[in-house]
């Protein structure tokens, strides 16, 4: 179902981080993960992270394809679970609590840990529908107009609501690329997450889109705690508040973002960040 | 050695590396030519040497053309390399290197203009040992600092900025013998007035030397040390 | 040699490539013409075959009737009140013959008589019953009665341009009485609706297909009942929750080989399981339905698990990000989403199951079975066994019956494509 070849570079030993430089503690932490290993079969892809996703901010996960951000971001919230070879070994907590607890089940997770795709991926079904369907299966709306209403607000704090509001009965994937992102943004805050975990979400957008989905970004972080895994460098600088480096499965840098763009103290983030080879 | 750490030449893309080096060897050469403006005019002034002031004087307009230009190659990488970490420092730090150096620049030519202006039987200004001394100081700082630019040699860099003071004092020293010349002989005021200006300029050219020294530090470190305490520089530098 | 080389090194690269692309685009001309060809070939034969069913099948939709002047005299009928008549007494193959006799007062030896009373139908006397027990009033009178004609007559005048001409079954006396029969213009040409409305007969111009059109509707519906929510079940099962391992790795295999296993082995599975072991009803439409739906489900599976399969991950990453169980991602979402191919898939599966007859030769569905079944437990037959059955037939209308079976067949498939496609159009709009 997900793509194994991204997860083929795995932890190399060739290259030691003994500890992640900088600050992986945050003051204020929704989540916080410590040692976090992840094995998909025999292969290590994440070796022993710990990291801190700090309340009503946004932290960008960078680094080269296959470093494995991707799938620390899918560990937030057990998207894994469904990669039958996929091992996650370590402590992932939610505001103190284990997430990968035994008795809790990954659907209450989820409720709390939304999700956006690097590929927009609206339902094939009409707008409201696409937004009401979260509510809908978790029953967070008695009636009719509650629905309505969480559709409306979801879509007025995505930004689409303008846009789409005499056509709500139209589907969901006829609207223009950006529009399905902000369409899946806010499919993904109509459950009321806590947490939002966003996979490259503008990766296949043109930079107008783009603009237009960071923007919300920066909206949404008053009200939600939100990593962000993106390619782009510019971005992670724009949106972030805090930036984590991966690098062959390992965190080898966080900081802040104003410092890892100006001064990353290692050279690995330093190469990475300004193009030169490794 | 020093200047490996940055990596210049080590992005993906070589176009980059051409880019950045050129603006850097731009930079170097307006540093040169700037030194050879300030050398010059500290040599007319002494020499009460009037060609040589004229060429100081007419001399800033290759000084200002290139500035112009390094400015506009550094908008340009900006606009499309989106440089960051170091090479944004790089950047950065030669915007505001080439302005001190402007800067340099025209105090030079303030040299030249006081020559010119000063009578020519009376080598006024070659009575000034202590002229001289200061400008001497203030040549060879100026040269150690483009040294140290083209090094990135942050040690020697910290060096210049401490040894600003020195440079100050000197100045102090000479505008004090300078008002006592002044008050013994008011015949004498008006040059002695133009020394004092041409002091002036020199002192401001170790400002500026200092200021991009400070930048030297801020390119190779990443940290901010203007208007910091010099004992604040060598702790953050050491840490 | 060395000069081409040479020629060739001398051009610029853009003849070089003119040059190979003359080349290529003969080759890919080449290649349009051939498939062409071969659609044009595929579609001339199909067409052959059609236009030949059809002009077979045309005489079966018709049916020549005599109007015979049938006389109830009650002495003749052995009745005497209409009270019997409504008991279905009377005699009233005696009735038949004394009014054709009467009709035709010139024949006289036995032998005529007999060769004159095979002009009719056997069906006759029960349409001269039928028609008295409509109208009673009409005993011991003098009336006119359409009945059929036998089905050699039948074929004798679709046959020949004039009745009266020689033909083979047709004597020299019968052909005489034909003619006068049509020149008092005593015989009609009318729609065969009992093609449509009888079962099966052993006489020709009484045989029709609805038993076998209802015993085939019958065994399709109890095939799709089971097949489509077994296999699609199954497929829905198997990729998306069952774990990948040797297990259904196996399982796999074995759905792929069931698909590749003679027809007849279900049928004797079904023999052997179905009828002797749990002892269902033989003939049955029910125990057909379940021997069609082992043969189905394989077909079924495989496209669904491929239809399933093409779903975009993406859409199961979103439903699963939203918090949806796997249950409410595979049913509210992956199934819609493959609904068209599932349905694709099935439609071949009951397409196959439709013109199957091997395995219901096993359990018994090959009989003739005039009566039309009224429920999956009656015994039935098929179409594709009707048809078998007809060609196998020695009377020569039967010929022109198979034709119009098969004919009905073809309908039958069409019509449960056009249905699938409507469905499949369905979901794909609503998609």
């Amino acid at each position: 179902m997900i793509d194994l070849s991204s997860s083929e570079s795995l932890v190399s030993d060739d290259i030691k981080i003994n500890k992640t430089v900088g600050n992986i503690y945050a003051d204020d932490a929704k989540m916080s993960m410590r040692n976090v290993n992840v094995f998909y079969g025999e292969k290590q892809a994440i070796k022993d992270v710990s990291l801190d996703l700090a309340k009503n901010q946004v932290t960008a996960l960078i680094g080269p394809s296959g470093c494995g951000k991707s799938t620390f971001l899918r560990c937030l919230n057990r998207m894994n679970d469904t990669i039958p070879i996929c091992r996650v070994e370590g402590e992932l907590k939610l505001d103190g609590d284990d997430i990968y607890a035994k008795g809790l089940d990954p659907v209450l997770l989820r409720a709390r840990v939304g999700m956006v795709f690097q590929k927009p991926n609206p339902f094939p079904k009409s707008i409201y529908d696409n937004v009401a369907y979260g509510p809908k299966i978790h029953g967070l709306a008695t009636n009719k107009a509650e629905l309505d209403e969480i559709v409306v607000t979801s879509l007025q704090r995505a930004g689409l609501f303008n846009e789409v509001k005499d056509r709500l009965d139209s589907a969901g994937t006829g609207l223009s690329g950006g529009q399905q992102q902000r369409l899946c943004i806010a499919r993904t805050i109509a459950v009321s997450p806590e947490v939002i975990l966003m996979d490259e979400p503008a990766s296949a957008l043109d930079p107008i889109a783009t603009a237009v989905i960071e923007e919300l970004i920066d909206e949404l972080k008053e009200k939600y705690t939100i990593a962000i895994v993106t390619h782009s460098m510019q971005q992670a600088a724009r949106v972030s508040q805090t930036t984590a480096y991966f690098h062959m499965g390992q965190l080898v840098e966080v900081g802040e973002t104003d410092q890892i763009f100006t001064n990353p103290s290692h050279e690995l983030t330093e190469n990475y960040i300004t193009g030169r080879f490794g | 050695m020093m200047e490996n750490d940055l990596h210049l030449t080590q992005h993906i893309s070589k176009r980059f590396n051409e880019e950045l080096e050129e603006v850097r060897s731009q930079v170097l050469k307006m540093g040169g030519l700037v030194e050879q403006q300030v050398n010059d005019g500290l040599e007319a002034l002494m020499q009460s040497d009037f060609t040589l002031a004229k060429k100081v004087v007419n001399g800033d307009v290759e000084v200002n053309s290139l500035e112009v230009n390094i400015d506009e190659s550094c908008t340009q990488i900006i606009a499309r390399r989106q440089p960051a970490a170091s090479d944004l420092r790089l950047m950065v730090s030669i915007i505001k290197t080439i302005t001190d150096l402007e800067r340099i620049g025209d105090e030079a030519v303030k040299l030249g203009k006081n020559t010119l202006k000063l009578p020519e039987e009376s080598k006024v200004a070659r009575q000034y040992v202590e002229l001289k001394h200061l400008g001497e100081h203030v040549l060879k700082t100026l040269n150690n600092a483009l040294t140290a630019y083209a090094r990135l040699d942050v040690q020697a860099a910290i060096e210049i900025i401490d040894n600003d003071k020195a440079i100050d004092e000197e100045f102090d020293a000479i505008s004090r013998l300078l008002i006592t010349r002044m008050m013994e002989d008011p015949r004498e005021i008006k040059n002695s007035l133009r020394i004092s200006w041409c002091a002036r300029a020199l002192e401001r050219i170790g400002d500026h030397t200092k200021n991009i020294c400070e930048y030297i530090v801020y390119l190779v470190k990443g940290k901010d040390v203007r208007h910091t305490s010099l004992e604040e520089v060598k702790r953050q530098i050491q840490e | 040699m060395t000069k081409q080389t040479q020629t060739s090194a001398e051009l610029t690269t853009t003849e070089k490539v003119a040059f190979s692309l003359k080349k290529r685009h003969r080759k890919e001309k080449r290649f349009q013409w051939m498939g062409r060809l071969a659609i044009g070939f595929g579609f001339m034969l199909v067409l052959i075959l059609l236009t030949d069913i059809f002009i077979k099948a045309m005489p079966a939709f018709h049916q020549h009737w005599v109007k015979l002047e049938i006389d109830y005299r009650k002495d003749w009928m052995k009745i005497d009140s209409s009270e019997s008549v409504l008991a279905g007494e009377g005699s009233y193959r005696t009735t038949l013959k004394k009014s054709i006799y009467q009709m035709f007062p010139e024949v006289k030896d036995r032998k005529q008589k007999r060769s004159l009373f095979a002009l009719f139908s056997t069906n006759a006397e029960f349409t001269i019953k039928n028609y008295l027990m409509e109208n009673p009033k009409v005993l011991g009178k003098k009336v006119d009665v359409f009945v059929r004609l036998d089905d050699d007559i039948d074929t004798y005048l679709k046959s020949v341009n004039m009745p009266g001409e020689e033909f083979s079954r047709v004597n020299q006396a019968q052909a005489g009485w034909v003619l006068e029969l049509f020149e008092l213009k005593r015989i009609e040409k009318r729609w065969n609706t009992s093609f449509f409305l009888n079962g099966d007969s052993r006489d020709p111009e009484l045989a029709g297909v609805k038993g076998a059109l209802t015993g085939t509707l019958l065994t399709m519906l109890v095939t799709l009942l089971l097949s489509f929510p077994l296999g699609v079940a199954a497929a829905l099962y198997l990729e998306e929750f069952a774990p990948k391992n040797r297990w259904t790795d196996l399982i796999e295999v074995n759905i792929n080989n069931l698909a590749a296993v003679p027809s007849i082995i279900f049928g004797l599975l079904g023999l052997a399981v179905i009828i002797n072991m749990f002892g269902l009803p033989r003939s049955a439409p029910l125990v057909g339905g379940i021997v069609l739906t082992l043969m189905t489900l394989p077909t079924i599976i495989i496209a669904s698990r491929a239809s399933i399969k093409a779903v975009p991950p993406s859409i199961r990453e979103a439903a699963l990000g939203l918090g949806a169980s796997r249950m409410q991602t595979a049913f509210g979402h992956v199934l819609p989403i493959a609904m068209p191919g599932i349905l694709t898939g099935t439609i071949i599966g009951m397409a196959q199951a439709l013109g199957e007859t091997a395995p219901l030769l096993m359990i018994g569905m090959v009989a003739f079975i005039v009566d039309i079944p009224g429920g999956i437990t009656d015994p039935a037959t098929v179409l594709p066994v009707q048809i078998y059955l007809w060609a196998d037939s020695p009377e020569r209308a039967f010929l022109a019956k198979t034709s119009a079976a098969i004919l009905v067949l073809l309908s039958f498939l069409l019509v449960m494509n056009s249905i699938a496609a409507f469905l499949r159009k369905k979901f794909e709009k609503s998609l």
